[in-house]
């Protein structure tokens, strides 16, 4: 093997120690086959994981023949994606046996999901962004499906599965023109065809194909059909995964391959990502209004939330380059810290078969279990933008950065839709706080601590803001 | 060998094809036979764009690809039987447990 | 009208009826047997695009392992008999007419824009060998080489885990 040498393997270590370390759990559960072991087994990678990931802040390269970059942006985009696995794993901890239906098989899918997912944010080249793709969704497939005889779970498998394969068709058409426009897959050199382009419009039509494919996984409208099906459907950890990391997944993909490779194609594509994102934003709204059963509640608002993450994305076409990747790491973690905790609490009240998910079942919560509905309190506040929340922050730098582009009229948009999804979040305040009921509340050390922490992150990061920025922003230098 | 034009064109009336197969059957191994239709006129291209620039990172992909698929396919294919021990029936219009 | 453009047009046209058969058909087993016949006639093209590997590959693993895959679990399910093909009403003309429109676009754009595709390179004797083929793979995309064995691996435990039921 010419021309490798130790310092690849050291460069994307998080990775591979992640991957070793799942083939190493795949043996010991086929030996041992107790999940509970599986699972804190999974939990200590996460954690080695994480702290390789920090070991590696600071470092600019590319490894493996150029086919992975490694830099502050994909380091940030790790440990978000391994901070996610870990709380899923807290949610999950409790779920899955609760439910009867532990298996190890689990977790280890888990862990190979957001290896891809770390994939996806390092890709230097197409068929990487193609490959890690396929990485994070195929476990994710599986999992959905996971409940045994259960129709509802294997449905969502099911529609997830057609509607992932046919998203990673569009992304590999648009791959194969890109090929054809310039004759290279790797970024780079994918950069310097383009400069001194022939055929913009294959090029054109090639981002426009990937731009549609990656929409798909994130839940962009039009593209967001079976999402909410999906969501309702799989397990709730499973979906609480599954809103945060094929989003952080996506997007960090999504970024890395316009920003890097397209800049002149970003500029031109700026009015039809403007439409998406206030497409996305209204229907994922107004429908969020319509619904009853928190599940596909949340689900609508994680897609509104998709388009917010694609409004960052429109200023770059400004040469805000900094500025419009900054917003879009600042507001995914807003994103993330809120939608674990909102999903922990749903967790909580959650009962076998589907139960003590509608509005209903969360009345007189706010009597019986003050903790708990004041920690759903903060995440829904989160969600709305309303401050001192981390969300709160999240849009109102990404509205700043919006305007500072010249794009007043979507921050208006924007703007208005937090309001209207203000009223639907706070359809559940009012039912937890205003409404008589007796829920009944699983109350679990580890379901407990993801809670806290995330009710905690949610208020305290918020007073950290102006760092946490300086730390994305500086995560961005590199990128540009 | 034939202008790269015709191989072109006809790898997108092949993914058009699959497109159209995606939406309008219902019965969900057929979608997928269509979706591995679109993932195959990707293939066609990507080896007519490595003859055309002499270079072989096309048909390479194309190698990965047809893994990718393979993987897929495992996968997809036991969902569908999985769902079909549980409601005999993989047509998706039925599956309609999940309209809320 | 060169013999190369008549053989070509030839195997366009079993590619395209095929597909067609494909969304066409009543029956999901008639379905796959179509799809064999497009990979098949696909795979004949890469022989023409100087793809011998990637041609006999396209045969074994997809018309030989994929689609028999597919086979065995059409006859298995006995999901052959789908009943009758009804789209929403207004769904199969709007795809088709947006199909052709997007089509025609397409091959406007393809013949009337100069410099759009890029122009024919001199290739060496080799090209597509699986000697050429095994350098690039296992030195140039070792990565990606690697990712697509996980791949296939967690493809493994994932059909295993869904289809093999939980002994108690």
């Amino acid at each position: 093997m010419s021309g490798y040498g130790i310092e690849d393997l050291v460069y994307i270590l998080p990775i591979v120690f992640l991957l070793v370390w799942a083939l190493v759990l795949v043996l010991v559960e086929a030996f041992t086959k107790r999940p509970d072991v599986t699972m804190l087994l999974a939990a200590f990678g996460l954690l080695a994981a994480v702290t390789l990931s920090v070991i590696q802040f600071g470092t600019e390269a590319t490894a493996f023949k150029e086919m992975l970059t490694v830099d502050g942006y994909a380091v940030f985009v790790y440990m978000l994606v391994l901070a996610s696995g870990l709380l899923s794993l807290g949610l999950a901890y409790d779920y899955n046996r609760r439910m009867g239906w532990a298996r190890g098989e689990y977790y280890i899918l888990m862990l190979f999901s957001i290896a891809g997912a770390m994939l996806m944010a390092s890709a230097a080249n197409l068929i990487v962004v193609f490959l890690a793709l396929e990485l994070l969704s195929i476990p994710l497939y599986v999992m959905a499906a996971f409940v045994p005889n259960d129709a509802s779970s294997e449905e969502a498998g099911l529609k997830y599965f057609l509607l992932g394969a046919f998203a990673g068709g569009f992304v590999l058409y648009g791959v194969a023109l890109i090929y054809g426009a310039t004759g290279a897959t790797n970024l780079m050199d994918v950069v310097a065809a383009a400069l001194g382009t022939n055929s913009p419009v294959m090029l054109l039509t090639g981002a426009a194909l990937i731009l549609v494919g990656l929409g798909f996984k994130v839940a962009l409208v039009p593209f967001h059909m079976w999402t909410p099906d999906v969501y309702q459907g799989a397990p709730t950890p499973v979906t609480a995964y599954m809103a945060v990391v094929a989003k952080a997944g996506g997007f960090a993909a999504l970024f890395r391959v316009f920003i890097a490779a397209f800049p002149s194609v970003s500029a031109d594509l700026t009015p039809v990502i403007a439409t998406l994102v206030v497409l996305t934003l209204v229907v994922g709204n107004v429908a969020a209004l319509a619904q009853k059963n928190i599940k596909r509640m949340l689900a609508y608002s994680s897609i509104s939330h998709a388009g917010f993450l694609m409004m960052a994305f429109v200023t770059y076409g400004s040469a805000l380059y900094a500025d419009a990747v900054t917003s879009l790491l600042f507001y995914l973690l807003a994103f993330t810290v809120t939608s674990f905790g909102s999903w922990a609490v749903v967790i909580a009240l959650e009962k076998a078969e589907g139960k003590g998910l509608d509005f209903e079942d969360y009345a007189g919560l706010g009597k019986k279990y003050p903790m708990l509905s004041a920690a759903m309190l903060v995440f829904l506040l989160s969600f709305a933008g309303v401050p001192p929340t981390l969300g709160f922050a999240g849009k109102f730098f990404l509205f700043r950065t919006v305007l500072e582009a010249g794009y007043a009229w979507l921050a208006i948009v924007g703007v208005i839709m937090s309001l209207v999804s203000a009223f639907y979040y706070l359809r559940v305040v009012r039912f937890m706080y205003f409404e008589q009921g007796d829920p009944e509340v699983r109350s679990e050390p580890v379901l407990n601590l993801v809670t806290a922490i995330t009710v905690v992150g949610t208020i305290f990061l918020f007073l950290f803001s102006g760092p946490l920025l300086a730390w994305a922003s500086e995560a961005v230098l590199a990128l540009i | 060998m034939v202008a790269i034009e015709y191989y072109v064109i006809l790898s997108a009336i092949l993914f058009t094809l699959g497109i159209v197969g995606v939406l309008i059957r219902r019965n969900a191994i057929v979608i997928f036979m269509s979706i591995e239709l679109m993932l195959n006129s990707a293939n066609l291209a990507f080896i007519a764009f490595a003859r055309q620039y002499n270079e072989l990172n096309g048909q390479v992909f194309v190698f990965f690809v047809m893994t990718v698929a393979a993987a897929e396919v495992a996968v997809g294919l036991a969902l569908m039987v999985t769902i079909f021990r549980t409601k005999h029936s993989i047509d998706v219009d039925q599956l309609s447990s999940l309209k809320g | 009208m060169s013999l190369n453009l008549i053989f070509f047009l030839l195997l366009a046209l079993i590619a395209v009826l095929s597909a067609v058969g494909l969304l066409a058909s009543r029956s999901a087993l008639y379905s796959a047997l179509y799809l064999i016949i497009n990979f098949a006639t696909v795979a004949v093209m890469y022989l023409t695009l100087h793809a011998p590997f990637i041609a006999i590959v396209q045969i074994t693993v997809y018309a030989g392992a994929i689609m028999v895959l597919f086979l065995f679990v059409i006859m298995l399910l006995g999901a052959e008999h789908i009943g009758s093909l009804h789209p929403q009403r207004w769904f199969l003309p709007l795809a088709l007419v947006l199909g052709i429109l997007l089509l025609a676009e397409a091959i406007i754009i393809i013949f009337t824009q100069p410099n759009l595709l890029p122009e024919a390179q001199v290739i060496s004797s080799d090209f597509g060998s699986p000697k050429a083929i095994g350098e690039l793979l296992f030195n140039q995309y070792l990565l990606p080489f690697e990712a697509t064995s996980i791949l296939l691996l967690v493809a493994m435990i994932g059909a295993i885990v869904l289809t093999k039921p939980e002994k108690k």
